[in-house]
């Protein structure tokens, strides 16, 4: 494929391009799904194309194809050239891009299994049998289950001399049980909502998630959920499992700290930040327990945003977000890394595809676990009256990342250290940096999740992007509750 | 860019290279090209070219899909190949259907015999436009260029983008059923940013001719400049003037539950309430590919043509649409005397799928009274005007309460004028409330927003809008 990427950087050269970057990408998924007893979808794609991003005249053209050809790749470069031109008619300053060495290297995600040897016999059995047990709890009216499986092997080569051959490869698995009854819906989904749980790692992964053995208490939450009580409303203290809290930190971490964000440069349609660059290292973002990273490494965990180099070939990092409750770093790319006076990207820019442009995105942005052991039934015990929220149904947050909205599956009451009571509709609502310093107690490792966000969508054109977030259960004082459903 | 010729001939190879019953070619792709400009400046600037292949095969009651982009001998043969070995391990599936013929396929929308409130409707109009098709990097710069020049004229920033497509659709299959549809669209967008406030507007179109980049930036500007210092007014029941980008977007989270799907899997909030009198006497909705406001392909994910269906009239909601399958499954089930009509109205997305069918063109109906925005103002005591929402999702799904913001020019109306700038709201509304409390409306436009697909829908005006919260800018 290098072949491809030479003769697209000749003629972007050729042509007056100070910089360019090719990416040769080839894409394969598999999509399974069944619904109350049947197969829902069975899909294979593969899209494979090229594109070239290049900066002429000082400013940004980029264009992509399908065709392969010497002809069609000579085309496509020479098009990123003549668009970079037109960028240039209206521009205030030449673009500048923080220097990196260029890399010449190999990186492919570890994994135990491949997920596509593995018959789609045995996969469409598992799900079935997901389904059954959903199914066999009287009440269940709608089960759904999914599997998916997506690998992409990328070829970067840059006019500075980088050459980076990279191959990720990301497993999926989740269902959920609905259940219709008295002009109700309830539902209840494993392990998490909106697709289950994803993780950068092979078929390994379905064996630890527990998928059948979680089916039947699933459809039972479901189904008792018609009969527990209405959330009630007012200020509580909150404990979110996990994975709403990862949702948490994405919506009112990982998006406020994105660079581009912050600078204007997605105001038309994702939003702007309140993280103004002024906040930077003076901010109280959270509490003294607050420790947040956006770490791209493998050390870090097999998360969504974990690769060994990202898509202007930077090598992935660790970078310190929230320390000990302060504002300490963004999300940077290589164009962007000045304004915020560093020298070097923090490593984030990353594409959908072969046909999109890289962007700033979130890597794995996680929540690091408190330090002295505290298991989440420990965390319950602890508290004398609050809710313990688990699963998230719904989610909104403004365009500056200010207020948010969060409703989630499943509630219970806690009295006295005691789950007393289950309760439908909980949801909560504040504002991001009050909320993260009313956090008072994060359970410790052993309670820590890298959950996998396989569907954050920004960019124009859109992109959807994976991305990691790992948190364990944590607890927060004196949360507004119910307000979503105060009439 | 593939054309039906080059599509028919590609649908010929691949049949020759499969052995199941049944073979389904659906076609997709285009020229893309898009420039993005923040700050007052381009600063993405993107084009691509792309063709896609979707093919599923049967075999004996299972089927299944796999596509790629390339077009190769080699590649042709694996995607048959994927998509065989995936059907061939599928169980049988007793509700799937013979692929439709090109008879099946065309009938029903020409005769309209398969629902009382579905009927033919005129040929489709024209969506392809070569001055669209045409538009170069060049002339979007000269656009962004006006758009800038406002933003700096009025001391302001501005961020949006300026696109180009040239895209089509196509559907083959075994049993003689060959569709094709290309069309253009150009969309403008552009938030204007001051310094504590914001103003947007965004139009898309077929034919780039409709759309006026100076006059969307005028207006975004007046609504930054108009909406500067806002002041935090208490959350609340309002009057809520909805102009059309916020409308659709609210309105569009319930059309997913207009489907036969829905009803049989009991997840549509319209379940036992199908014939029921659900809205305001003043809300009446259909779904019609061939409104001259209106874009897309005229046939659905088996190359059935789409029919013009009503959904809602004067309240009442009627019916829900159906792919093939699910109008056999719902004529046979315990449903089939509560949805009102059941036929197949070419709606269905591509199979296999799990969620049958939707309704995408949606026209919302001229009243007889229509209200133009600055009467509804002038009509207001005390209100609030809604420039966009944002970040709408599902609360409760049965009574279909949604949450979301208000965004980019929101406005304090006192007696009767627009007195300033207010912070923005978080909103926790049901679409069955705000639907039943319309008190006048605009005359519907072909609206484009963020939340939901561009729609036929008008400015409302919406009594005791539930404003739960309000954040800080």
């Amino acid at each position: 494929m290098k072949h491809i990427a030479n003769w697209a950087l000749n003629v972007a050269t050729l042509r007056g391009a100070s910089y360019a970057d090719v990416r040769v990408i080839s894409q394969r998924s598999r999509a399974l799904s069944t619904k109350n007893g049947k197969v829902g979808s069975a899909s294979d794609a593969e899209s494979v194309g090229m594109n070239v991003r290049v900066i002429a005249d000082g400013a940004w053209g980029f264009a992509a194809s399908a065709e392969l050809s010497r002809a069609a790749v000579e085309a496509t470069a020479a098009r990123a050239v003549e668009i970079a031109k037109a960028s240039a008619r209206v521009k205030k300053e030449d673009i500048r891009l923080a220097p990196e060495k260029p890399v010449v290297a190999e990186w492919t995600t570890p994994y135990k299994i491949d997920p596509f040897t593995v018959s789609v016999e045995k996969n469409i059995g598992l799900l079935l049998k997901i389904d059954d047990e959903l199914r066999s709890v009287a009440g269940i009216t709608l089960a759904e289950t999914n599997l998916n499986f997506n690998r992409e092997e990328q070829w970067f080569v840059s006019s500075e001399g980088a050459d980076i051959h990279q191959t990720k490869l990301s497993t999926g698995a989740g269902y959920a049980a609905y259940s219709f009854a008295e002009n109700e819906i309830s539902k209840r989904s494993y392990p998490n909502s909106y697709g289950g749980q994803w993780q950068n790692k092979g078929y390994e992964l379905i064996d630890e998630l527990k998928l059948v053995e979680n089916a039947r208490r699933i459809a039972e939450e479901a189904v008792g959920l018609h009969k527990s009580d209405q959330c009630p409303e007012g200020k509580f203290d909150i404990i979110l499992d996990s994975s709403q809290l990862g949702l948490q930190i994405h919506e009112s971490v990982g998006h406020p700290i994105e660079l581009d964000r912050v600078l204007g440069m997605e105001a038309n349609f994702a939003g702007t930040s309140f993280l103004t660059l002024d906040k930077l290292r003076t901010l109280r973002y959270g509490s003294d327990l607050v420790n947040v990273v956006a770490d791209a490494r493998q050390e870090h965990g097999p998360g969504l945003g974990t690769f060994g180099f990202d898509d202007e070939g930077v090598p992935a990092q660790c970078t310190p977000i929230i320390t000990n409750g302060l504002f300490m770093g963004y999300l940077s790319s290589r164009e962007s890394a000045h304004t915020i006076g560093e020298n070097r990207s923090g490593g984030t820019l990353r594409a959908e595809g072969w046909n999109r442009l890289p962007m700033i995105r979130m890597t794995n942005v996680s929540l690091l676990p408190g330090e002295k052991p505290l298991s989440l039934e420990q965390l319950i015990a602890s508290t004398d009256h609050g809710i313990f929220m688990q699963t998230n149904r719904s989610w909104s947050i403004d365009d500056k990342r200010y207020n948010f909205q969060f409703g989630c599956e499943i509630g219970w009451e806690i009295k006295n250290g005691k789950r007393v009571r289950m309760v439908k509709n909980p949801s909560y609502s504040g504002i991001t940096t009050e909320f993260w310093n009313s956090l008072d107690a994060i359970c410790s490792r052993d309670e820590w999740t890298l959950w996998g966000t396989p569907n954050c969508g920004k960019g124009q054109p859109q992109q959807v992007m994976g991305t990691g977030h790992g948190a364990a259960p944590s607890r927060f004082r004196g949360i507004k509750v119910g307000s979503a459903f105060k009439s | 860019m593939l054309n039906r010729e080059q599509a028919g001939d590609i649908f010929d190879r691949i049949r020759k290279l499969s052995s199941a019953d049944e073979v389904e070619v659906f076609f997709s792709g285009g020229r893309f090209a898009l420039t993005r400009f923040a700050n007052n400046t381009i600063h993405q600037n993107v084009a691509e070219d792309n063709a896609v292949i979707s093919v599923r095969t049967v075999f004996g009651g299972r089927t299944a899909r796999a596509s790629s982009n390339r077009f190769d001998d080699e590649s042709l043969r694996q995607v048959v190949r994927s998509s065989e070995s995936l059907a061939k391990v599928q169980h049988p599936d007793p509700d799937l259907l013979p692929m439709p013929d090109a008879r099946e396929a065309q009938a029903d929308a020409d005769n309209g015999n398969a629902g009382e409130s579905a009927r033919a409707t005129p040929a489709l109009p024209s969506r392809y436009f070569e001055a669209t098709a045409n538009i170069t990097p060049e002339l979007r710069a000269e656009g962004v260029a006006k758009i800038v020049r406002v933003a700096e004229k009025n001391k302001l920033t501005t961020a949006g983008v300026f696109s180009s497509a040239e895209s089509f659709e196509g559907i083959f299959n075994s049993r003689g059923v060959a569709e094709w549809h290309a069309q253009t669209l150009a969309e403008i967008s552009n938030t204007m940013l001051a310094p504590d406030s914001f103003g947007w507007q965004k139009a898309n179109s077929p034919n780039v001719a409709n759309l006026d980049a100076q006059t969307l930036a005028e207006i975004a500007a007046k609504k930054a400049i108009d909406s500067a210092h806002p002041r935090e007014v208490p959350a609340g029941k309002y009057t809520a003037i909805l102009e059309p980008a916020a409308v659709l977007d609210i309105v569009g989270f319930m059309f997913w539950d207009y489907a036969g799907m829905a009803i049989l899997d009991q997840r549509s909030f319209l379940t036992g309430r199908i014939g029921t009198k659900l809205f305001g006497d003043n809300i009446t909705i259909t779904d019609d590919v061939r409104h001259p406001l209106q874009a897309g392909s005229p046939f659905d994910g088996e190359g059935m043509r789409r029919r013009r269906v009503e959904l809602v009239e004067n309240g009442v909601v009627k019916r829900v649409v159906y792919a093939r399958a699910t109008a056999a499954r719902v004529k046979s089930s315990e449903f089939r005397d509560k949805v009102g009509p059941i036929a197949a109205t070419g709606h269905g997305f591509l199979l296999p799928n799990e969620m049958g069918e939707m309704p995408v063109n949606i026209v919302f109906a001229t009243v007889d009274n229509p209200r133009s925005v600055e009467q509804m103002i002038a009509s207001t005591e005390r209100g609030v005007l809604v420039t966009r929402f944002w970040y709408i999702r599902e609360v409760e799904p049965f009574g279909k309460i949604l949450t979301g913001m208000t965004r980019d020019g929101t406005f304090l109306i006192e007696n009767g004028k627009i007195s300033g700038g207010v912070r923005n709201f978080r909103f926790n509304e049901s679409l069955i409330h705000m639907l039943s409390n319309v008190e006048a409306m605009s005359v519907p436009v072909r609206s484009c927003g963020e939340e939901s697909f561009d729609m036929v829908v008008p400015s409302m005006k919406v009594n005791d809008f539930n404003f739960t919260e309000v954040t800080k800018f």
